[in-house]
């Protein structure tokens, strides 16, 4: 295959190509010791004050590990990550581009659960219960003025919502309609352009929730109009209706948005209230593309465990449906047709970018946090590293630079001058290989790739040892290079496998910087391989061209 | 330019000699760490990267960059300091010594860096109590992933080579773990994450470097007459003819490593001088305890083995099973 010089030249072009648009495209990020980047301080949530300091504290423990891994899958973005007191945590990330979707990287919960979809029955026979239940708590009038909003404005948002229901101190409409001040309400609701009909309107004040329901076009589903979705969401979250609700039952919305005819609708499914599974049992999560249905979708594995009551749950439950449930929303609700063993996948709707999905797995694999967080603080951070530093590591690695060069070609002169064409190479594909995995480059890191290249000087000089051996042994040049390259192999063959074992043992065991380590080690291995073995052979051979087989050779 | 080109230099020979040179230093290194277990409560002097300790944010009333008070701050044992938002803040990350509170660290910083910009140029925003930035599972699991990589190893040269190579290069790259750990525990140099990557890239040198002479001994015991040569005469010969080699590479190696020794400035100091002991060490392990422990174990472990080949072939010279 690589016979000809000129086949050889090509495949070289090509890698470096890659390597080199990956260079151009991804860009090197500086870590926070260079460049600095964006710190952000984390808290537990706790709205009803119920947590001791001591749960916190654990439950903060837990984020860590958990954030660890989300940001850090592969140990390479050197992140700083840091407890503050008993209940806080700091995370610094290097020269963020995005800060939205870091935040929500961070942030997210992703709790899992897989429930068993019921029928709507149950819920529609307590729909009276409900709505009776809502008017005695909340008052008509109050109800009555929210529904004009929702529908009339159609931009209100929650907190307004609020402020109409509960009179909280919302600015613009907390005091003219709470449900002592009933004739602003009403005075309010006439002024309205929209104002539908007084019959629709009474009718909506007996059944202040029913009302927004329409029957589901899925078994165990309502659909609810998508400008309704805010007041149902706020009229489900109240006491009421949660104490009406049958027992075992809980609605949760569908992520999806539907259209039925002109009108948009999200489903709002009827689940079993305790999931038969959650993430806990996911061992891996991959995103992909399903370019059947043009969407996103996310394959998980569950653990052993986890397959096996999968398996005799859906085993259990044929023809039923079952929700996939992230955060409370329901991703999909897929018909059971047979016993389900240890795999699934959560689609993520036509059109949601890859990018999302791949978020979205990254987040499954690391777990969900055991907690909401607050931000509480958020900042830019300079370089830890003062310009001084940076220069002096700059200089450093410069004059490293040249004294390799200086070593190579006095010592093998026009091999040497092969060597480090070879070397040059290998510098290429080492950070193209870093930038493809979106590694953050440190001092420490800096120093370490310098080192690296000191150690793919090695493989060039066992290979060249070995032709100035054969040479000496009397054999003619072109054969003695060739010689040289096969007496090399099994030396370098062997001691780069035994570093690629440690490596990927050390990535299999380790976690963060250990991971790290062991990824940028393997890409200076195999970019090594590549150099020594194939760049600096190619180099040879194009040097050997014209020359006859006896000719001497400058090594 | 050719250095050592048919050297004959007697290494096996030099093997007891060795020995005491490995034991002395592995005495000392492991002396080193527990009298630090019993008088610090720690083997390795950790820095605030595994401990936590106390962040102290200071305001300041004029322009300063980090790097002024790194150098207020004793410059290269300076601890991390990090400009904060986009004022003149900074955010000290200090270590905290048992018994002693956060009030009083921040009291010490405020004195160094009133000495060095005056008293009043600025103020300590907060001090707060904060956890170790590397998480305990990877001092837990690095422990763990590295005896997991030994046996790893071990198998594949075994495949590849002969078991006894295979347990030869671990015991050398063990020897060079336990020096380098116990030089670190002597000198109580500050364990922060960079040394952690030395540490691991000094195992992999050193195990390159052990290979690279295992291969050249496995190439002449394959030749024809190789059962009939010495063997300590037979390593000896492996070693010289990879001699030019492997001092090439370490200088090479060392050179660069001291370009960032004087050039590289403080902050990767304790870094560097880590990394050029360990390739001084792994050059020497190489020859004079990887070679060795071969010898050795053939001896122990195939003498059954030599006893019977030599009855059967009634050959004086010891066998080295190929």
């Amino acid at each position: 295959m690589f016979k000809s010089v000129r086949s050889r030249i090509i495949t070289i072009v090509l890698v470096l190509g890659v390597a080199g648009w990956q260079l151009y495209s991804n860009g090197l990020k500086l870590g926070l010791d260079l460049q600095g980047g964006m710190h952000v301080v984390l808290e537990v949530a706790d709205p009803e004050n119920t947590l001791t300091a001591e749960a916190k504290s654990d439950m903060i423990d837990r984020v860590d590990r958990v954030i660890r891994t989300r940001i850090d899958e592969f140990g390479v973005e050197e992140p700083l990550i840091q407890k503050v007191g008993d209940d806080r945590l700091i995370v610094e990330l290097a020269g963020i581009d995005d800060e939205e979707r870091a935040k929500s990287l961070i942030q997210e919960s992703a709790f899992l659960e897989f429930k068993l979809v019921q029928p709507s029955g149950e819920v529609e026979q307590a729909l009276p219960r409900i709505d009776r239940a809502l008017v005695a708590d909340l008052g008509a009038d109050s109800l009555r003025a929210l529904g004009r909003d929702v529908e009339g404005g159609g931009t209100t948002s929650g907190e307004d919502l609020e402020g109409l229901l509960f009179g909280g101190d919302s600015a613009e409409s907390g005091d003219s309609a709470t449900a002592e001040t009933s004739d602003a309400g009403a005075e309010q609701a006439a002024d309205s352009p929209a104002a539908d009909s007084q019959a629709e309107e009474d009718e909506s004040d007996l059944r202040p929730f029913s009302s927004l329901l329409n029957f589901g076009d899925i078994e165990g589903t309502f659909l609810v109009a998508v400008e309704d979705v805010p007041t149902a969401t706020l009229l489900l979250d109240t006491d009421a209706v949660q104490r009406a609700l049958p027992r075992d039952v809980a609605l949760h919305w569908g992520a999806e948005v539907v259209g039925r005819g002109a009108r948009n609708f999200r489903r709002l499914y009827v689940l079993t209230e305790d999931p038969f599974l959650t993430g806990e049992f996911l061992e891996d999560a991959l995103a992909q593309r399903d370019p059947q249905f043009n969407q996103s979708v996310v394959q998980f594995e569950l653990s052993r465990a986890g397959g096996r009551l999968f398996s005799r749950f859906s085993g259990q439950h044929v023809g039923d449906n079952l929700a996939i449930v992230l955060d409370e929303e329901v991703m999909s609700a897929p018909v059971i047709r047979d016993r389900i063993g240890a795999r699934g996948q959560i689609e993520m709707g036509a059109g949601t970018p890859l990018e999302e999905a791949r978020d979205l797995a990254l987040v499954l694999r690391a777990g969900a946090l055991p907690a909401q967080l607050n931000i509480i603080e958020e900042r830019t951070v300079g370089p830890s590293l003062g310009q001084d530093s940076i220069d002096q590591g700059e200089m450093a690695g410069i004059v490293g630079l040249i004294i390799v060069l200086i070593i190579m070609i006095g010592y093998y002169r026009m091999a040497g001058v092969l060597a480090v064409g070879a070397l040059a190479v290998y510098v290429v594909l080492v950070l193209g290989g870093l930038a493809g995995l979106n590694a953050t480059l440190t001092v420490p890191g800096i120093a370490g790739l310098i080192l690296s290249i000191g150690m793919a000087v090695d493989a060039n000089v066992l290979i060249f040892e070995r032709i100035r051996e054969e040479l000496d042994a009397g054999r003619a040049t072109r054969s003695s290079v060739d010689e040289g390259f096969a007496h090399a192999l099994s030396a370098i063959v062997d001691a780069n496998l035994t570093t690629l074992i440690t490596a990927l043992i050390l990535f299999q065991f380790g976690t963060g910087p250990v991971r790290g380590f062991a990824v940028t080690l393997s890409i200076g291995i195999v970019a090594s391989f590549f150099s020594a073995l194939f760049v600096t052979r190619s180099f040879f051979l194009i040097y050997l061209q014209g020359k006859k087989a006896s000719d001497p050779i400058s090594i | 330019m050719r250095f050592f080109k048919n050297a004959q230099f007697k290494f096996i020979e030099l093997r007891r000699k060795a020995y005491v040179v490995s034991a002395l230093a592995l005495l000392v290194g492991v002396g080193a760490m527990v009298t630090n277990v019993i008088t610090q409560g720690s083997w390795q002097n950790y820095g605030v990267d595994f401990t936590g300790g106390s962040l102290v944010e200071v305001r300041f009333e004029t322009d300063v960059t980090a790097g002024d008070i790194r150098q207020a701050l004793g410059g290269a044992q300076a601890p991390p300091i990090t400009r904060f938002g986009q004022d003149r803040d900074y955010v000290i990350r200090a270590p905290l010594q048992e018994g002693v509170s956060i009030e009083q660290v921040a009291e010490e910083l405020e004195v160094q860096l009133s000495a060095a910009f005056g008293a009043g140029t600025f103020t300590v925003v907060r001090t707060e109590l904060v956890g170790a930035t590397v998480g305990e599972e990877l001092q837990q699991k690095a422990g763990l992933a590295i005896l997991f990589s030994f046996l790893l190893t071990l198998i594949y040269i075994a495949i590849r080579f002969e078991l006894r190579f295979g347990m030869a290069a671990i015991i050398a790259t063990f020897h060079d773990m336990l020096v380098t750990l116990g030089f670190l525990a002597l000198f109580r140099v500050e364990i922060a994450l960079p040394t952690v990557a030395a540490i691991l890239t000094i195992l992999g040198y050193s195990l390159n470097d052990t290979i690279v002479v295992f291969d050249r001994i496995r190439e002449n015991l394959n030749r024809k007459g190789a059962r009939k040569r010495d063997p300590v005469e037979l390593i000896n010969a492996s070693i010289n003819e990879t001699l030019p080699r492997t001092i090439l590479t370490s200088t090479t190696t060392l050179a660069v490593l001291m370009a960032l020794l004087v050039l590289g400035g403080a902050i990767i100091r304790d870094f560097t001088i880590v990394l050029i002991l360990g390739v001084l060490i792994g050059t020497y392990s190489s020859i004079f305890v990887a070679s060795p422990a071969l010898l050795e174990i053939q001896k122990r472990m195939g003498d059954r083995k030599s006893k019977k080949d030599a009855s059967t072939r009634e050959s004086a010279a010891p066998a080295v099973p190929v």
